[in-house]
């Protein structure tokens, strides 16, 4: 069994990171992220791993693409601003097939924003971002227990399908404090034949590119990763549900939001409505099956957001005209109260009773 | 330096005719070729038999295209 | 027709290295770029650590470096080969890591990733390739344009307003991680020795740990300049030398 302790979201991160056996980090500090690198920073040393602080996230992030191309297993987290910046080389870490662990604690923008909590990256983080046709496996944690779980299948996860994969959660779940147990981390077989580290003798050299300058071959290549990330989306969609068997209206909602969400669930049914909640954990892939067949027994979704309406797209998409769809957001880094968010889903309840 | 000292093989399909090597060589040994290979490029070529096998000209080669050989010393007795 | 020439009685002195593929590079004729990675190879070879070097390919002419080292090679994003080269070798300390860059990729774009590298003192050899364009791209204007110096951007010749030409060598040399700085060319026999020697002395210097050795080699772009082969070769002594003196800027 795992020992439990009381910590802060962004020491777990950087904790679960140490026993997933992360062996180098590369990042630049900034706010509400920057307890993993101050933590990793005290803690790699003293394990021989390498931690170094780079001169920027495009730095890092490239950095993070060295240590992955010679087959280490590498994390970087940022926050949102941070993270646009390292998107060109999210992109090259994709289509280069290489796996590494990128986290993103995010804050309220566009722009500089605000150091407050948002969901605001959701396109980003599963539309791309950066150029060309890849996806990350994004994973969204709502609590410090799930930040730890999901810290370590991030690390498998990337392995498992030579992908980054981001772990997104907001800058509050970041710095909040909160019980969390850790289990023992069973370190999977990997192979590296494939990573850098200097020719076989009795080999091919290894190269690590993204550039196939014949189109035909670079098609062949996107073929590739399009049938992984069909695979992907077959076996890593992951989600949870309450209260949804019987329910009219299911509150559709990640991270922050699922816990708040949550709340307004239960405040809804002491009202006497019928609301579930659907708690998308696998924002890429998305769980766009379990959205469908929901939509085919509830009367509504009702959406809960930290940005201007992000998700819903997906949902939507999944949906496909059968339940209505309601949503409620908050933004630039304000958060919504469950009193508010009942405030107006009563409404939205009663019009489809 | 007597005749026929040394030599340099081209590997004639990979010059491209840049003549580096024509102008380094000290003995005006290589031209370029009147010939083009595969690529239409006039390769190098021994023109002479005065080579020393200095090896200046694969010095000079971009393309490392140029084996030199020299005349083996005799062996000390 | 050359003349037919007996090998007999005769023994190799100079044949390609091992630690080039057999790949034909795309580089045009004379270009020194294929002599900056014969000699690469060349000492590869000599030192014998095919199996133990990973280099690192810039976005650039040199993109397809990887194509032509008989080496493990990874192709950084534009001006991020530094960095790429930092992890590599504070992950891999026995291995030798260097980077191949030319002058956009690292005194344009990736001034910042160069210049920390440098500054952290990564025990990594840099290999600089300053022709004073933008090769791959159509010979448009570099951070190392000569003023005057006419490219597709600057088609009136280059002006300070655009800034002036950045000496990478004098720059680096300021820096106290910086171990070895050593500006060559490769446009004769005897500087191409020297350029030999001195890489040659920055890649031995990763064996000791000491900091960051830096060669930037002041090298040739026949088909952007518009010269014949031989006329870019005399055009890096008449103009190129006198503004990037050759020399060891710093050897500790």
């Amino acid at each position: 069994m795992g020992e439990t302790l009381l910590m802060k979201g962004n020491e777990t991160l950087a904790e679960a990171a140490l026993r997933a056996g992360c062996e180098a980090y590369f990042g630049y500090p900034i706010t509400p992220q920057s307890e993993v690198p101050e933590y990793l920073s005290e803690e790699m040393p003293k394990r021989g791993r390498i931690f170094l602080q780079a001169e920027s996230e495009v730095a890092s992030i490239n950095m993070l693409y060295g240590a992955a191309g010679a087959g280490f297993k590498a994390m970087t987290t940022s926050s949102s601003p941070g993270i646009s910046l390292m998107l060109e080389g999210i992109s090259y870490i994709a289509a280069a097939e290489l796996p590494c662990v990128i986290a993103n604690v995010t804050r309220g923008g566009p722009g500089l924003g605000t150091i407050q909590p948002s969901q605001g990256d959701y396109f980003q983080a599963v539309k791309g971002g950066g150029h060309g046709d890849y996806h990350m496996i994004v994973l969204a944690p709502s609590t410090v227990q799930e930040i730890a779980d999901l810290t370590y299948d991030a690390f498998d996860l990337c392995w498992k399908y030579r992908t980054p994969v981001m772990i997104m959660m907001d800058g509050a779940l970041g710095q909040m404090m909160e019980k969390v147990t850790f289990k023992e981390y069973k370190e999977p077989v990997r192979d590296i034949s494939w990573a850098t580290r200097g020719k076989p003798a009795n080999g091919d050299r290894r190269v690590i590119t993204s550039l196939h300058i014949q189109p035909e071959e670079m098609e062949r290549v996107n073929n590739k990763l399009q049938a992984k990330y069909t695979e992907i989306k077959k076996n890593e969609v992951r989600y949870e549900t309450q209260n949804c068997d019987d329910a009219d209206v299911v509150i559709v909602g990640f991270g922050l939001s699922a816990r708040i969400g949550t709340k307004a669930m239960q405040m809804m049914r002491e009202k006497g409505y019928k609301v579930g909640l659907m708690k998308p954990i696998s924002l890429w892939p998305f769980p766009e099956k379990a959205i469908e067949d929901l939509s085919r027994r509830v009367k509504g979704f009702y959406v809960l957001e930290l940005n201007a309406g992000q998700m819903i797209e997906d949902v939507r998409l999944a949906n496909e005209g059968r339940a209505k769809v309601g949503k409620y957001n908050r933004y630039g880094g304000m958060i919504y109260s469950p009193d508010e968010v009942v405030e107006h889903l009563e409404p939205f309840c009663k019009e489809l009773k | 330096m007597a005749k026929g000292l040394g030599a340099v093989v081209v590997d004639i399909p990979r010059c491209k005719g840049c003549s580096l090597c024509v102008a380094a060589c000290p003995t005006k040994t290589l031209a370029l070729s009147r010939n083009i290979n595969q690529k239409g490029f006039n390769y190098a070529e021994m023109a002479e038999d005065t080579c020393t096998g200095c090896g200046i000209c694969s010095t000079m080669c971009p393309d490392a295209v140029l084996t030199v050989y020299r005349a083996k010393k005799p062996k000390a007795e | 027709m050359g003349i037919e020439v007996s090998l007999e009685g005769k023994e190799i002195v100079y044949k390609r290295p091992k630690a080039l593929t057999d790949a034909v590079t795309h580089y045009c004729p004379g270009c020194g770029h294929g002599t900056a990675h014969r000699l690469i190879a060349e000492i590869v070879d000599e030192l014998g650590i095919q199996g133990t070097t990973v280099g690192v390919a810039p976005v650039g002419c040199s993109v397809f470096a990887y194509n032509y080292f008989d080496l493990d090679m990874q192709q950084a994003a534009h001006g991020r080969a530094c960095a790429v080269a930092t992890a590599l070798k504070r992950l891999m300390p026995d291995k030798y890591v260097f980077t191949y860059q030319g002058d956009g990729d690292l005194a344009g774009i990736g001034g910042n990733e160069t210049l920390h590298a440098c500054n952290r003192g990564e025990n990594i050899t840099i290999v600089f390739i300053n022709n004073a364009i933008y090769g791959m791209t159509g010979g448009q204007m570099a951070p190392t344009t000569l003023i005057g110096q006419k490219t597709t951007t600057s088609p009136y010749g280059r002006t300070t307003n655009e800034g002036n030409p950045i000496r990478m060598c004098e720059l680096i040399t300021t820096l106290p991680g910086v171990r070895y700085v050593e500006r060559v060319a490769v446009n004769t026999a005897p500087r191409v020795r020297k350029a030999k020697a001195a890489l040659l002395k920055a890649f031995k210097n990763q064996q000791e740990n000491k900091g960051t050795s830096f060669i930037e080699i002041v090298s040739n772009c026949p088909s952007n300049w518009k010269m014949t082969p031989l006329a870019s070769n005399k055009w890096i002594d008449d103009a190129m030398i006198p503004y990037f003196p050759l020399g060891v800027f710093k050897d500790q």
